[in-house]
């Protein structure tokens, strides 16, 4: 669908279903986008506004021994040098609890400036709040801190042996086994059993994080880049001991995310404790380097996969172990087999996690935290077996692609790889791939083509939604969900004109308020399918509320009628046996009366709030026992390498993916293509480098964290087979992360075709090719 | 220092500038044109590109007394009030715009581009844009729309009077 006819302005209604869902409308926040008017964080300008600048600890472990603020003090237009000897106290954040997910929230447990303890080289320790930005940053530069340094352990590389499996909850993922693999493994005709590993990475979405916070009593306004308003309210109202209710979060525009904007970092925190601190309304732009520094990005990995077969390419060994890293003070491990559990028909499986705790900034997820980089050791392995094998990759695959889950016999929700590999194959030409390593090449560039497997578990979340309907014919959709730039308004908005049979022009979408009702968090590909599911039941009670009244007038073509025969179309409710017998909302509001009619799904209140999260809760374990609900993808890659310098160009790419149904293609198809971007800066050039002696991450900037650009890219060719889950309304899955997967994975197969060189360790840069 | 500068065609005067601070500070914070985003502050990303007498720079790298009697040009400057440019419009369309912090200064970097190559009498090849646009980056797109929205932008503004 790379290529699907992309028009300009939405066709006139039409009174079909579904008219709306489907088609690749234009951005509904794009003409402010592109007109420069979208106002994100940094953008706004409140009356006497303060600014903060951060000073970040030089050590990774100790207590803070001294600090000298005068010279900070005495630069002119700075208003306070907050310490942990003079910021105001305020409550440490919650311990965690599976019962309220909002306890996830902050990205580390430290107590900023309430503590003398450093805990990570780049924590902050003191902040500088001035009357402009520049001045707040150059007296930050003035702060003298001194340290008693503590032992600490900082190499990741060092701490593997460290490291604790860990045990599954509700919220990790632990230890998961079918049959003996490990005797499996042993007895096996052919095995791979190899180590791969894979670096710290950062999100760098392109807005830095930022914050604007401004007092008012008790009451607090919160501007904030944010993947979840709900957790920013309810971590900051602990944090500062005020009620909820008087807590406000707005995040209408968001630049960017890939889950480092979910959990609530320091600069946020800090902030409010200045504004609170200073009686000014404050704003923090955090520098970049200010990010890297206090948001966690990915956790480095080493994974040891080992596949066991028969000749024939049957597999009966899978064992899939890895180690990743979290801070003292906090961390998300990532689940590096979690795709491993459900990609093959193995009969023995062994997936094991394992953390190891470092005195570092905490982890934090980012974009398909666990299958980005275990796709890239399971899927090198599973080439790696190929060529043992003497088989072609893909066949391969195809061989082992399971029918029902191979650990515990589940069925898949929806699953067609093998299309998706047939589709990629024909269109890619794979067929003309020459088996052998260094057997294509064009001139002095060595010609590889790779090919692997995407996988993500996309995830479901309640979500609190009103719906106001008109007498005008206008609808207004309103949920604190987040637009960090998938299209969520949008896609939404389409949802909205389909359940209600209006044209898309008459929705209006609002979002990224906490004044909303509650919406889903930005993450793990489930903000859409949540929303929508939520979305379309409050448009049944829309519509039955409508029937109600409708059916009050004699008049009316509806008297009599139930909902289930009538269909939403053309802005109003008709018969679907006689589809000129009915009327438009307008006039049914009209005659009964009403201006506006709104519903709202689950509730406001609390009892409400808690029994809706039951429900939802309940439904996701209901549906875990029943099915594994999986969106997967076919990548094929080719690649040239410079056969004297090592220099690898991808050359071209196809990604054929399996996400149910799409909302908006041209809004998906940049989610997918843009995950696969990603994933070719994690494959040849995405490093966050921490000095291991000291924890200090050496390359805080866009300078030496190389994310691809425009001249290192190929056309990246999308495509997916658009059919419907059955088990989710709508048939919507999620796409915003499967992108990612498995990318790694082709580039380094593909490189190996090229060269007959192996790389298990990312990225892979041109000195592991000479 | 009073700065006085063009921008979008409207003469600025600005007092008590700091001559060495960023002319993305001062059109963002100092004159109420918050268009152009600051990502990186080191040049690396091209977020704030400005026109600075009819050429894209960045506007991080720019200081304020650099400024002094020039034409500056940002996205804001684009089309009239409540209108799309082309380039813009190009953007919309073809779906090149995402989370929208690059988008700006992609903006005004595509008309740059559109604008010489139109000058010369063609439309830009996909190898010179993908090079003219490798200095703005973008996390979210994955760039190919983006390149549909410059081909886009080329084509309508290919009729346009020079």
């Amino acid at each position: 669908m790379t290529r699907a006819p992309e028009r300009s302005r939405p066709a006139p209604p039409t009174p079909s279903p579904a008219q709306a869902v489907g088609r690749p409308l234009d951005r509904v926040d794009g003409p402010a986008k592109t007109a420069g008017l979208a106002r994100y964080t940094a953008d706004h300008h409140v009356p006497d506004l303060a600014h903060a600048a951060l000073v970040h600890a030089t050590v990774a472990r100790g207590r803070i021994t001294g600090l000298d603020t005068a010279d900070a003090e005495a630069v002119g237009g700075v208003l306070a040098v907050l310490t942990h000897h003079n910021a105001p106290r305020m409550t440490p954040p919650a311990p965690v609890s599976a019962l309220d997910l909002s306890t996830l929230a902050p990205g580390t447990t430290v107590d900023y400036l309430n503590t003398d303890r450093v805990h990570w080289n780049g924590q902050p320790v003191a902040v500088v709040v001035a009357d402009s930005p520049d001045t707040a940053r150059q007296a930050a530069r003035l702060v003298r801190v001194t340290y008693e340094v503590e032992p600490a352990v900082t190499d990741f590389a060092a701490a593997q042996d460290d490291a604790v499996p860990l045990r599954g909850t509700l919220l990790v993922l632990g230890e998961e086994r079918t049959g003996d693999a490990e005797r499996a493994l042993a007895t096996a005709p052919v095995v791979v059993d190899h180590r791969y590993t894979t670096p710290a990475q950062s999100h760098h979405a392109m807005e830095p994080h930022a914050t604007v916070a401004v007092w008012n009593g008790d009451r607090l306004t919160v501007h904030e880049g944010s993947q979840d308003v709900d957790w920013a309210r309810r971590h900051l109202a602990r944090r500062f001991g005020v009620p909820l209710a008087g807590v406000r979060v707005l995040s209408p525009h968001v630049g960017g995310g890939f889950g480092g904007k979910a959990p609530v970092w320091a600069g946020t925190v800090l902030t409010v404790l200045a504004a609170r601190a200073t009686g000014r309304a404050v704003r923090m732009v955090l520098s970049r380097e200010d990010v890297i520094r206090t948001v966690g990005g990915r956790t480095p990995t080493v994974q040891r996969v080992a596949l066991g077969a028969q000749r024939d390419g049957t597999l009966t060994a899978l064992l899939h172990t890895g180690v990743s890293q979290v801070g003292r003070v906090g961390g998300t491990p990532e689940p590096v087999g979690s795709q491993s559990r459900h990609l093959y028909a193995a009969p023995h499986i062994w997936i094991r996690h394992s953390t190891t705790t470092l005195d570092v900034l905490p982890t934090a997820h980012m974009r398909a935290p666990g299958e980005a980089v275990g796709t890239f050791a399971l899927e090198s392995a599973v080439d790696e077996l190929a060529v043992a094998l003497g088989m072609d990759p893909v066949e391969l695959r195809m061989r082992n692609e399971p029918d029902r889950d191979p650990l515990d016999g589940k069925r898949f929700s929806r699953r067609d790889l093998r299309a998706a590999y047939a589709r990629g194959a024909e269109r890619f030409g794979w067929a003309e791939r020459t088996p052998s390593p260094r057997s294509m090449r064009d001139g002095h560039w060595l010609v590889g083509r790779g090919v692997a497997t995407a996988f993500h578990l996309p995830v479901r979340l309640p979500a609190d939604v009103t719906v106001r309907l008109r007498a005008d014919g206008t609808v207004l959709v309103r949920c604190a969900f987040h637009e960090i730039g998938v299209g969520a308004a949008t896609a939404q908005t389409q949802v909205a004109a389909d359940a209600l049979g209006v044209p898309v022009e008459a929705v209006t979408v609002e979002h990224g308020d906490t004044e909303l009702p509650v919406g889903p968090q930005a993450g793990g590909s489930g903000q859409t399918a949540s929303v929508a599911t939520a979305l379309l039941e409050a448009c049944e009670e829309l519509k039955r509320s409508v029937l109600a009244l409708a059916r009050r007038s004699p008049s009316s073509p509806l008297r009599g009628r139930r909902l289930s025969e009538l269909r939403a179309g053309r802005g109003g409710l008709y018969r679907a046996d006689a589809p000129d017998r009915g009327e438009t909302y307008g006039v049914i509001l009209t005659r009964a009366g009403r201006a506006e009619i709104e519903v709202r799904t689950a509730a406001g209140t609390r009892l409400g709030r808690t029994l809706q999260q039951a429900r939802a809760a309940a439904g996701w374990f209901r549906d875990r026992r029943r099915w594994v609900r999986a969106v997967t993808g076919a990548h094929f890659c080719e690649v040239r390498v410079d056969e004297h310098t090592g220099e690898v160009r991808v050359s071209r790419w196809l990604g054929v993916f399996d996400v149910g149904r799409v909302v908006n293609p041209k809004t998906a198809t940049s989610q997918l293509r843009g995950g696969i971007v990603m994933g070719i800066g994690a494959a040849l050039s995405e490093e966050t480098l921490v000095d291991p002696r000291t924890g200090r991450t050496v390359n805080p900037g866009l300078a030496e964290y190389h994310v691809p650009v425009q001249a290192d890219l190929p056309r990246i060719e999308v495509d997916y087979l658009d059919e419907p889950d059955p088990t989710t309304p709508l048939g919507l899955l999620g796409v915003g992360e499967v992108g990612i997967t498995g990318v790694a994975a082709a580039v380094a197969n593909a490189v190996h075709h090229a060269t007959g060189v192996r790389v298990r360790d990312l990225p892979v840069t041109l000195d592991r090719l000479l | 220092m009073r700065l006085t500068c063009t921008v979008n065609g409207d003469r600025h005067e600005v007092d008590d500038v700091w001559e060495g601070e960023s002319l993305l500070y001062v059109l963002r914070e100092r004159m109420g044109l918050p268009g152009s985003k600051n990502a990186c502050e080191q040049g690396e990303c091209g977020s704030c590109t400005v026109y600075l007498d009819g050429v894209p720079v960045c506007a991080c790298l720019v200081a304020a007394g650099q400024a002094q009697g020039r034409e500056v040009g940002t996205v804001e400057g684009l089309a009239g009030p409540g209108e799309l440019h082309p380039v813009q419009e190009a953007f919309l369309e073809a779906g090149a715009v995402q989370c929208g912090f690059c988008t700006p200064g992609l903006l005004v970097a595509t008309d740059d581009l559109v604008r010489r190559s139109r000058a010369e009498g063609r439309r830009p090849a996909d190898a010179e844009i993908r090079e003219a646009l490798a200095g703005n980056l973008c996390r979210c797109t994955g760039y190919e729309k983006i390149l549909d929205a410059v081909r886009l932008a080329a084509d309508r503004m290919a009729g346009e009077a020079r």
